[in-house]
Parts: structure tokens; C-alpha cells; sequence
């Protein structure tokens, strides 16, 4: 797609993500305070990115695919279970990348 | 009484901690987003438009695999949401101040920003110079975060195909999740979400993940209900 097309969808982006941010910095007082909004704003990151996770591991070339000879299966296995321990970014894509190269390496 | 000078020199200091974990994110974002399909001007570029780690990356992935800008848009105002929270967590203590100032540091509000503010706002005493720590963590974060996702696509454009390093979006993702899941009505919401989008996925312009995600907090708000003590 054409250049100013990615431009534009960047700037509302960035536009949806500042007004987010300002809503109750500039709006406050007339904004719902109703406990069952933020109760289901508690929701939205797991849902948000276990649905982005999913297609990544099991849907690599538009088709599902729950084979177990699925690479990206062991390495995110390997990446969740160091990210429960370590809590870290970092090591969290290091393991999931060095797991993948094994892996890959190993049915090559 | 601390001036503004001091106000925001502390949190300069306060911030510069974090930087530890937010400079080799930043940089991976760098190298991932090339990895993903954006040119290296929008990958820079993103990081001052859209200032927003997780929103950067999701935009990146669905750019890349040729999702309509509306629903990428709408895709990142959702993963954005969770601002909703800063931002009336830190509200009371910006109210009296001018547009400007509100305009700035709504800009400027950030997880690292906020995380690293809130305790002195919160418990520190009330002066009207306070919203200078929340300036000095937001803009060392911003610039630290400028410099790191530059840096990335100056690494990433010397980084061959081969390594599989789109691999490390779904990465990024998974160690996020963690971090964000504290309770098991959480790690049920992830779970359906991620159930419900692969079906899903036969839906047209990427919808299926505005559809699994509702999935997924509508399966937390039920679950919700048989945790003892939620509030």
C-alpha cells in the first residue's frame, strides 16, 4: 500500500492512543465511573494478546495447523515456561528464539 | 518546598532504571518491525507518532500482513485501553493544571512513565510543582525509546531472513501476557482468545481478532465471578 496510506493510518494511531490517554486527564468528570467498565478493561491485554499469539504459532501459512511437528509449538512452550520464571522480556525472546533455532536445526 | 528543576530531575532519575528493560525492547522493535514489512522511516517513525511498545508492535504485524488500516487502527485503540486506567489514576493530581500541560503529559503517559511516577504523586506531598515527576519519567522514557527503536533498524537491516526473527513478536506477546495475567480469570481470557481466533481467522480483514478478543473478556468478566475476594 502507498506511502501516505501508511502515514495516515500511523497518525490515527497515534491519535486514538493520545485521546486514550488524555480521556479522563482532560474529561474526567464526565466520563462513566461504573466498577463493571474497569472490571472488563482488566480484560483486555490477555485477551487482546492471546488472540494475537495463536496465529502466530499455529497458522504460519493462512491454515490451522495443531500438528505437534510444529517448531513454533516447542518454542513457545519453552518461551512461556521462562517467562513465568524470569518475568523478563528479554530472556523471555531469547529462549523462544534459541528454542526455535534447536528445533529447527534438530528436523532439518 | 521542590521547585519544578527538582521535581523533574527526580523523576528523570526514577525513570532511568527501567531504561535497562525499555532500550533492548526498544531495539527489538526496531529489528522487528523491518522484519514485519514496514519501511525504516515508518518504524522510526512510529515511535514518536504512536509512542506505544506493545501498539507499535501489533500495528507493525498487522501492517505487514496486509490488514485494512481500519481495522489495524481499531486494533491498537483496543490494545491502548488499558490507558484508560493511567490516565484516571493520575487525573486528580493534573487537574489544576493549564491545556498545555494536560496535553503534554497525556502524550507523555506511558506504562514505564506511570509505573515509575504514581508512587511519588500518590504518596509524596501534595505541592503544585508535583507534575514535574511525571515530565521528567515520560520524557526520559521518550527519548530513551527514540534512540533504542533507531538504533534497532540500523541493527535489523543487517540481520538475514533466515533466522526466523518475526518469531519474536509472537515472543514479545507471550512474555507481555505474563506480566499482565495475576489472577486465573485473566489467564481464562488469554486461553479463549486464543481458542475462539484460530477458527475465527476465516473471518475477512482480520476481524477475527476484535472478535476473539470480546471472546476473551466476556470468558474473564464470567470467570470473574468464582474468584473469592475479586473486586
Amino acid at each position: 500500500m502507498s506511502t501516505g496510506v501508511l502515514l495516515l493510518s500511523m497518525a490515527a494511531c497515534g491519535l486514538a492512543t493520545f485521546l486514550i490517554r488524555l480521556s479522563f486527564i482532560a474529561f474526567g468528570h464526565h466520563l462513566p465511573n461504573d466498577p463493571r467498565f474497569t472490571a472488563a478493561l482488566r480484560y483486555v491485554p490477555p485477551a487482546i494478546l492471546g488472540a494475537l499469539i495463536a496465529p502466530e504459532i499455529f497458522a504460519l501459512n493462512g491454515s490451522v495447523s495443531l500438528a505437534p511437528d510444529n517448531p513454533r509449538l516447542w518454542a513457545a512452550l519453552a518461551a512461556l515456561l521462562v517467562a513465568r520464571l524470569t518475568r523478563s522480556v528479554l530472556a523471555t525472546i531469547a529462549a523462544g528464539m534459541v528454542a526455535l533455532w534447536m528445533v529447527q536445526a534438530g528436523l532439518g | 518546598m521542590a521547585g519544578l528543576r527538582e521535581e523533574f530531575l527526580a523523576g528523570v532519575r526514577a525513570e532511568l532504571p527501567l531504561l535497562l528493560g525499555v532500550v533492548p525492547f526498544g531495539m527489538i522493535f526496531g529489528v522487528l518491525g523491518l522484519a514485519a514489512g514496514l519501511p525504516g522511516w515508518a518504524v522510526v517513525l512510529s515511535s514518536s507518532l504512536i509512542f506505544g511498545g506493545s501498539s507499535q508492535v501489533v500495528f507493525a504485524q498487522l501492517w505487514g500482513a496486509g490488514a485494512p488500516p481500519v481495522v489495524s487502527v481499531a486494533t491498537v485503540g483496543v490494545v491502548n485501553l488499558r490507558h484508560l486506567l493511567y490516565s484516571a489514576a493520575v487525573a486528580e493530581y493534573l487537574r489544576a493544571l493549564p491545556w498545555r500541560w494536560k496535553l503534554l503529559l497525556a502524550y507523555l503517559l506511558t506504562d514505564e512513565a506511570f509505573a515509575a511516577a504514581l508512587p511519588r504523586l500518590r504518596d509524596g506531598p501534595a505541592t503544585p510543582q508535583r507534575h514535574g515527576f511525571l515530565l521528567g519519567t515520560g520524557l526520559t522514557l521518550w527519548a530513551g525509546w527514540q534512540v533504542s527503536t533507531l538504533a534497532g533498524v540500523l541493527l535489523g537491516a543487517a540481520i538475514p531472513a533466515g533466522w526466523s526473527l518475526d518469531f519474536s513478536i509472537a515472543l514479545t506477546f507471550m512474555a507481555l501476557l505474563v506480566l499482565s495475567v495475576h489472577r486465573r480469570s485473566e489467564a481464562g481470557a488469554a486461553l479463549v482468545a486464543a481458542v475462539v481466533v484460530l477458527p475465527a481467522l476465516v473471518l475477512p480483514h482480520k476481524l477475527g481478532l476484535l472478535v476473539a478478543a470480546g471472546g476473551g473478556i466476556a470468558a474473564g468478566l464470567w470467570l470473574r465471578r468464582y474468584e473469592r475476594g475479586a473486586a
